[in-house]
């Protein structure tokens, strides 16, 4: 089974998924889109959930969140399944497979195979498609891949039921039923006006509290916790930002590029100037992780250099707060 | 970012030949996809990242050759897992898995033990048991 996949490479992995999903079945949906219109962006700050000797940090929202959205935005169905034997779960993935449907799956990164080795993390909500099924195994469209690839059926049934947080648990969906029409206008005002909460919601975890949370907590952590480990605490939050998936700037670069495309659709000049606004926005972050990176290269300590960091993103707050109050009204 | 910025700077990507998406913006200020080798800030984070990770390794297989620890414990770090995690890949509770870090516990084990472990590991039986090279 081979089904005629097209495969385009994104720098998100849910994004990715979704769009090369609805392109097979012929609606032309950009990355910038489905990440807008399903309110990708996002700021939160976990403090008491420890990822990799760190504290939560994140720039996007919970895995499958931006898929919902988007599929109750413009009225797509969307079918999952979770199974708890990996039989079934192989079962399933080959049965849809041979009515030539490509599905997309929830998959652990530490087992795959393709992966470079500095990137295998026990990460768990990566997304990647499977098209089709040889001899030798599974053929794979991985979005943030340049190349399609192939995992074993014994390979793919690891990453399919990886353990820890956010377990797969062999987790796949497909596209069930998509509306006649398209409201994409709708759509995209949904996703921006939830933006706009998301970030200015008044909890100290979310948005731009949560960005002076951590600006005040990058002042304290050299004398609470130390050099070290506030140094690591720093590089996961550059990782977070910059890593495979953000397209630059975490995020911010993406959203730019899907205020630009939705203010030629929405007829808006207001937003192709916010587009503006927020790739100069997103170039401060690069900034910020810049800088950041500068402490393991020159080595450099002393409480002034976490000063200027606590500034800059409490800077970066300031600047988030004032562009979405406005963009909210442009809408 | 413009597209002449987008960084190019050769990180572990290179290794396997990929390339991550950037977005930035044209000569015409429209906004593109443009791949990337890398940024060489993003390399330095990850870098500090893995260095934690080494010096956890040393420092659990010190502690394996100076029996204070079980082999286990080591190939948990190897693999970059820590104790939650380690259980539920092995299906053996937390406080177990804690145990069977005693060395004098671990010797005790069974071979049907043994080799759940060994199994998380990729590795057999004798190997999780010889000393570690």
């Amino acid at each position: 089974m081979d089904i005629a996949f097209e495969h385009r490479q994104s720098a998100h992995c849910e994004n990715g998924v979704i769009s090369n999903l609805l392109n097979h079945q012929g609606v032309s949906l950009s990355e910038p889109m489905v990440f807008g219109i399903g309110s990708g962006l996002f700021f939160v700050y976990l403090p008491f959930l420890k990822v990799n000797f760190a504290p939560g940090f994140s720039y996007r929202p919970m895995p499958g969140n931006i898929f919902r959205k988007l599929a109750r935005r413009l009225g797509i169905k969307v079918k999952h399944q979770r199974f708890s034997s990996p039989g079934k779960a192989q079962a399933a993935l080959d049965e849809k497979l041979a009515q030539g449907i490509p599905v997309g799956l929830q998959v652990g990164v530490y087992h795959l195979t393709y992966f470079p080795d500095e990137y295998r993390f026990h990460f768990n909500a990566h997304n990647l498609v499977v098209y089709g099924k040889d001899a030798t195994g599974y053929l794979i469209s991985d979005p943030v891949m340049d190349y399609t690839t192939r995992l074993t059926e014994p390979e793919l049934e690891r990453v399919r039921f990886a353990k820890g947080a956010l377990p797969p648990k062999g987790h796949l969906y497909y596209l069930e039923r998509l509306p006649d029409r398209l409201d994409l206008a709708q759509a995209i005002r949904k996703g921006i006006r939830q933006t706009c909460n998301d970030m200015l919601a008044p909890v100290p975890i979310l948005g731009v509290r949560a960005m002076r949370w951590v600006a005040r907590k990058i002042r304290k952590w050299p004398q609470t916790i130390g050099v070290k480990k506030t140094n690591h605490y720093l590089g996961q939050l550059v990782r977070m930002q910059e890593e495979i998936g953000t397209g630059g700037g975490g995020f911010r670069f993406i959203y730019a590029a899907f205020l630009q495309e939705a203010s030629a659709l929405l007829n808006n000049d207001a937003l192709a100037r916010r587009s503006e606004e927020m790739t100069a926005i997103g170039d401060a972050w690069r900034d910020f992780a810049l800088d950041i990176s500068r402490i393991y290269k020159n080595r450099k300590s002393g409480s002034d250099v976490y000063e200027k960091l606590s500034d800059q993103l409490l800077a970066l707050a300031d600047r988030e707060e004032r562009f979405f109050k406005a963009l909210k009204k442009d809408i | 970012m413009n597209k002449d910025d987008v960084p190019q700077d050769d990180s572990s990507l290179a290794k396997k030949n990929v390339h991550e998406l950037c977005y930035a913006v044209d000569e015409h200020g429209r906004y593109t996809a443009v791949p990337s080798r890398g940024w060489e800030a993003k390399t330095l984070a990850l870098n500090e990242s893995l260095k934690l990770i080494d010096e956890r390794v040393a420092a659990t297989k010190q502690a394996v050759a100076a029996g204070e620890l079980s082999p286990i414990a080591y190939y948990m770090e190897i693999h970059r897992m820590d104790v939650p995690l380690l259980a539920s890949y092995a299906g053996i509770h937390r406080w177990f898995v804690k145990r069977h870090f005693r060395p004098k516990r671990f010797a005790k084990l069974k071979d049907k033990t043994l080799q759940k472990y060994a199994d998380v590991f990729g590795i057999t039986v004798a190997q999780l048991k010889s000393p570690i090279d």
